[in-house]
């Protein structure tokens, strides 16, 4: 399937590039929507990857590429539920979130994030599997999960610390600060800055030039130089569902739906420190 | 080195351009989340606006509770 067009996103495939265009109101939230149309997604690729040189992933949101899981969601799927099936439901929907992002980190293609506005946990998490980020100038990024008293749960660390060194990977982490693309640049994080309303233009060149390549080489090169941490993957995931069953973090959750609904301007600001 | 009341009026400036609201109506005391009509993804917007015109990195919890221009002006003023 080269094209598709659904509830949460749509891709378009053409001259070896594939375009995923996230778009879910307000800001690509990732909930079972979302996650269950990128499942479709990495299902669909296996169908169109040898003659695929290259993919886009980039939102038609104005907000931006992702403000990651949907807590909403998350909190009021959580809350229905008895605390045992409650663990078992996290842990089933984490471990698919993996699934997807060890796909598409795993692609035979050049993968490209076309970034801009707020690329925050799962959203900066989906953009971490592609070997490219392409910022606009204007992105923010963060993963600020340790004001709900978790870890970024779908492979954020053990990606975050493949790519980058450790003395931003901490700081980034235990503040939870947002940075913005120039440092985000600076640090190695996003590879190319793109000016303002152009990341999703830049990508698209950078595909075209990956084009070029004897489609083999690029697919072993690839391996070579992006190895997926199997091991430290598996961690993250027993952590995050470990730190998920504590009472606090339901807390925190409903702390952020409250505050949210009431249009608490701060709502996805840390709270305190 | 800018002033402070500099800093201020080019953060109030910026603000006004950015989220298309009359310079006139705002004053440095404002309540910025109010008087822009703006929430927590608007004012990161904000943020990213004002690291980039001034050439500074503002960590969030800097700004943490501050919803005023001008107190927004004195945690910037620390940076310069």
């Amino acid at each position: 399937m080269k094209n598709f067009s659904g509830k949460a996103l749509r891709w378009e495939w053409r001259d070896g590039v594939v375009e995923l265009t996230l778009d879910r109101e307000p800001a690509n939230e990732i909930g079972t929507s979302l996650l269950g149309e990128l499942e479709q997604f990495v299902t669909a690729m296996k169908s169109f990857e040898a003659e695929t040189a290259a993919c886009i992933i980039h939102s038609a949101q104005k907000r931006g590429f992702s403000a990651g899981a949907d807590l909403r969601e998350l909190y009021h799927g959580a809350v229905a539920l008895p605390e045992k099936e409650r663990n078992a439901g996290v842990r089933d929907f984490v471990e698919r979130c993996h699934a997807v992002a060890n796909a598409i980190d795993a692609a035979p293609f050049v993968t490209i994030a076309a970034v801009h506005g707020v690329c925050f946990g799962g959203g900066l998490e989906l953009a971490l599997t592609c070997d490219i980020i392409i910022a606009d100038k204007m992105a923010r990024f963060a993963f600020p999960e340790l004001r709900l008293g978790l870890i970024p749960g779908f492979g954020g660390i053990p990606r975050l610390k493949r790519d980058l060194g450790n003395g931003f990977v901490r700081d980034f982490l235990l503040t939870g600060r947002s940075v913005n693309a120039a440092r985000a640049h600076a640090v190695g994080l996003v590879a190319q800055l793109a000016g303002e309303g152009e990341a999703l233009k830049v990508a698209r060149a950078t595909a075209a030039q990956t084009t070029k390549f004897d489609a083999t080489t690029r697919r072993e090169a690839k391996k070579f130089i992006k190895p997926i941490p199997h091991d430290q993957l598996r961690a993250e995931i027993e952590l995050f569902c470990e730190l998920f069953s504590r009472p606090t973090v339901l807390a925190a959750l409903k702390d952020f739906v409250e505050r949210d609904k009431a249009n608490d301007p701060m709502a996805y600001l840390p709270k305190s420190f | 080195m800018r002033t402070l009341d500099q800093t201020t009026q080019e953060v109030v400036d910026l603000a006004s351009k950015h989220f298309n609201v009359p310079v006139g109506s705002l004053a440095p005391s404002d309540d910025f989340f109010k008087k822009l009509g703006i929430d927590s993804l608007q004012a990161l917007e904000l943020l990213s606006r004002l690291e980039n015109h001034f050439g500074i990195e503002l960590p969030d919890y800097e700004v943490q509770g501050v919803s005023d221009f001008r107190t927004l002006a004195e945690r910037i003023q620390s940076r310069l």
